[in-house]
């Protein structure tokens, strides 16, 4: 018989960390796809000759290990006496950091959208807004949407970094409770299974939509 | 009316147009022909300011389209392109389509809009498609569908790039026939093509370009039955 010394207040325990990891990477992906089309529309508006200097601090984000950045980017804020909580923390780190990858994601899919068909949409008299609004904006999209969907979900992932700053989220949780009751499988199936509670709607999201979009390509 | 004057082109170290000299009057059909790379399609881009220009002029109804202030988008409500590859927007419908730029460029209402729409639409055989996708027709029902999009902009000059070229040959005619109604209405036309028939029936006048020159312009029968420029006679002896 499976006995247990887990209680329904733990498991409340890791459901509040949960919320914690789907808070930290809502906002963090928020500002960081906001962050991403802004830089990716520099990216291409200004060529690389001029977007050379934000190519390489993106780079720098994309290159370190995320942990490092979080450790850092803590320490600054203490040195500049900034006074940020680690949640106000480590939203500013995983925002920058899922800016940097969503950034090339904005970059590619704009590039993927045909010339040609811009180069119409110009041609009806449209201005350059109209063009990415109207024209661009959703072709780019559809084009962009496997792969940020893709991102939003690492990013839940290694949100869970954001413990070394204190932060109780949905693995912090569980490494508490494991250490409480010693039931480390356990406790880590049952963090595992919500990490796919809270992903696969995601990741199914993403599939619904390139279906949607898909009889008309 | 259309003015260009010692108009030249390059492409880096390219010459693409090197000196072209040319009047279209309100309602003409001008046609012009001539082997690949001789900048026909080049000339078409400039017109509407999606090329610029190196030197020379260009002017449309008294404005220079080149020339600094000049606002293309505005310019480019009455100068209306079709291009080879049509270029449909594929997340629009048909109707969405034609639809798209009145509303936003001419700020048209939705039922205005849709009004002019299904009626340039209707205008070139597409009625039965308004709510179809465009990766749903067939090319020449989606180069119908190009040309019903840039009438919908109630344009004083329509410019035409090869737009049978990328066609089977099949559905070339559908086109053809298209441009043969617009003709007849007296819609000022610049139409590159390579198709020799159509081009002596509707044209007012043909242009033959080679290397970037205007080699040689006359009233079709005349250039057809009676070519001066020696690359005329040997681009039409080897087009028969």
């Amino acid at each position: 018989m499976f006995n247990t010394a887990l209680t329904w207040n733990d498991l409340l325990f890791l459901a509040q960390g949960a919320g914690m990891t789907l808070m930290v990477t809502a906002v963090s992906v928020a500002a960081g796809t906001v962050l991403g089309i802004v830089f990716g529309l520099i990216r291409v508006q200004c060529g690389p000759y001029w977007s050379a200097p934000l190519t390489f601090a993106l780079d720098v984000f994309r290159s370190v290990p995320l942990l490092i950045q979080l450790v850092l980017g803590n320490a600054l804020q203490s040195i500049m006496k900034l006074g940020w909580p680690p949640f106000t923390t480590s939203c500013v780190v995983l925002s920058l950091y899922t800016a940097a990858y969503c950034t090339e994601i904005v970059r590619g899919g704009i590039g993927a959208v045909p010339p040609t068909t811009r180069r119409a949409a110009r041609s009806l008299g449209m201005t350059w807004w109209q063009d990415m609004r109207y024209i661009v904006a959703p072709l780019a999209t559809r084009v962009s949407l496997p792969s940020w969907i893709g991102l939003t979900l690492g990013v839940m992932k290694d949100s869970a970094l954001v413990l070394w700053l204190g932060l109780i989220e949905l693995l912090r949780a569980s490494q508490i409770l494991v250490t409480r009751l010693q039931e480390p499988l356990f406790i880590l199936l049952i963090c595992g299974a919500i990490y796919f509670i809270i992903s696969f709607p995601i990741a199914r999201l993403g599939g619904y939509l390139e279906k949607r979009w898909s009889p008309n390509d | 009316m259309i003015e260009i004057e010692n108009v030249h082109k390059s492409f880096g170290e390219l010459k693409v147009l090197k000196g072209i000299d040319l009047t279209v009057s309100k309602g003409e059909v001008l046609t012009v022909i001539g082997g690949s790379g001789s900048g026909k399609s080049t000339l078409l881009t400039c017109i509407n300011g999606l090329e610029p220009i190196d030197s020379g002029r260009i002017v449309v109804d008294g404005t220079d389209v080149h020339a600094r202030g000049t606002d293309l988008n505005k310019l480019r409500r009455k100068i209306g392109i079709v291009f080879q590859q049509w270029n449909a927007f594929p997340h629009l419908t048909v109707l969405e389509n034609v639809m798209l730029a009145p509303r936003k460029v001419l700020g048209l209402s939705k039922a205005e809009a849709e009004e002019t729409a299904v009626k340039q639409l209707t205008h070139v055989g597409l009625a039965e498609k308004l709510s179809v996708y465009p990766s749903r027709m067939s090319g020449g029902q989606q180069q119908r569908m190009a040309i019903a999009r840039a009438l919908a902009m109630s344009p004083e000059y329509m410019l035409f790039d090869e737009v049978t070229s990328a066609l089977d040959p099949m559905l070339v005619g559908e086109v053809l026939d298209t441009l043969r109604m617009l003709a007849s209405e007296g819609m000022t036309m610049i139409c590159v093509t390579h198709e020799m028939k159509f081009a002596r029936e509707v044209s007012d006048r043909v242009a033959f370009f080679h290397q970037g020159i205007m080699a040689e312009i006359a009233a079709p029968e005349q250039l057809f039955d009676a070519p001066q420029h020696p690359e005329t006679k040997k681009f039409l002896a080897a087009t028969h």
